[in-house]
């Protein structure tokens, strides 16, 4: 007679989204490598910009890693959409922790108009146009909603993040 | 010389009367964090990092510059001072800016070290981005205000051991700077020595040592 199999645990819904940052961080984030295979046994993968096509973040989302900083309208509404539909928000890397280099831009002294002037000179876009309007300031994630943990590094040590989720899981 | 016994979180340790509580927290293995603290400078009290409570004081002291007497008793890690001492380190990284990552002194900065032994995960108070310059006027040093937290180390160094002094802080408050000579471009005074004395006391990466130039021929102070 073989012995009963422990209850299997359930499977946590991961979302990882990409705010103001260089991507960096989902890169550190896939240097996980083959451990991501492992990381598949514990996790159902359900809106990503590197590793899923949803286009629409979910409901239900167990772990939420954020990367970037708070930089434009879009920025904030998917900050506290994530928040909303997320139990655990982790801050990844230094631009969502702190800001880092994407607030550098907040050292201008004349503000937006400044940073849109000096990007863009005769070329700032109108106020009608597509792009996302950007924010007076550069805010870190916590400034806008409500942050469980936090995971600083520019970016972080892959390893570091996987020790995170393995132990969340 | 007079010997004063004193109790640090119920330690009972003897110093010299009148020495800096500092050296008794050292005699009783309690390390402080400090910034402004320089063993071979005269103590300022500026960083308030090594605060603590004294039995009997109204307030809490900075043990770098409160004299050590008889029968004392310190508390060094009260609930109060751990806030406090988070919430200055936090003050300390708003004021400026210090964006790690792109740091010369990422890995070997004191204010760097003192955040990590305070715990601060993240700064809970609003940045403020000052615009701030650089100073790349010397041959050899470069002054970068971003990262200059007014510990007034080099001012110290530069007044005490080189003799020299190049380094004041002008105007007050928020709008505090340090400046080279007459608020002249640090490479236009000409009482520096170029002995990098100040660089090496910086607790930051405020003033560096420049790596695009070649460290001879010597160019002379």
């Amino acid at each position: 007679m073989t012995a009963a199999l422990p209850p299997a645990k359930p499977r946590l819904r991961l979302a990882t989204v990409w705010l103001m940052g260089c991507s960096g961080c989902h890169m550190a984030f896939l240097d996980l490598d083959e451990a991501l295979v492992s990381l598949a046994d514990r996790y159902d993968i359900v809106h990503s910009p590197v590793l899923s096509d949803r286009k629409v973040f979910p409901e239900g989302v167990d772990v939420c890693l954020v990367e970037g900083a708070v930089s434009s309208v879009d920025n904030l509404a998917m900050a506290r959409r994530l928040r909303l539909r997320s139990r655990l928000v982790v801050a990844l890397g230094d631009c969502a922790v702190t800001g880092n280099v994407t607030a550098l831009r907040n050292q201008h002294p004349d503000g937006l108009a400044g940073v849109l002037q000096r990007c863009w000179g005769q070329a700032v876009p109108p106020a009608d146009s597509p792009l996302p309007p950007l924010l007076e300031r550069v805010l870190p994630l916590h400034a806008v909603i409500r942050v469980d943990l936090v995971l600083p590094g520019c970016p972080p040590e892959p390893g570091c993040i996987g020790r995170l989720l393995a132990s969340l899981g | 010389m007079a010997v004063v016994t004193l109790h640090v979180d119920g330690m009972a340790v003897a110093v010299p009367a009148g020495a800096p509580l500092l050296q008794a927290l050292t005699a009783a293995g309690v390390t402080l964090p400090t910034l402004c603290h320089h063993p071979r400078l005269s103590p300022v009290a500026a960083c308030r990092l090594c605060l603590v409570e004294l039995e009997g004081a109204p307030r809490p002291v900075p043990a770098c510059v409160t004299a050590a007497a008889e029968g004392q008793r310190l508390a060094t890690d009260t609930p109060a001072l751990r806030q406090g001492r988070r919430l200055i380190v936090e003050l300390l990284f708003a004021e400026g800016n210090h964006p790690c990552a792109v740091c010369v002194a990422d890995g070997d900065c004191e204010l760097q070290d003192a955040a990590q032994r305070v715990g601060m995960d993240r700064v809970t108070v609003p940045y403020r981005h000052p615009p701030r310059q650089v100073d790349a006027s010397h041959p050899l040093f470069l002054l970068d205000h971003h990262r200059c937290i007014l510990c007034s180390r080099c001012v110290r160094v530069c007044d005490e051991i080189e003799g020299a002094h190049v380094w004041a802080m002008a105007e007050r408050g928020g709008r505090t700077r340090l400046i080279a000579g007459l608020d002249q471009p640090w490479g236009a005074v000409d009482s520096c020595t170029s002995c990098g004395k100040c660089v090496a006391v910086c607790p930051t990466g405020a003033l560096v040592t420049r790596e695009d130039v070649p460290l001879s021929p010597w160019p002379g102070p």
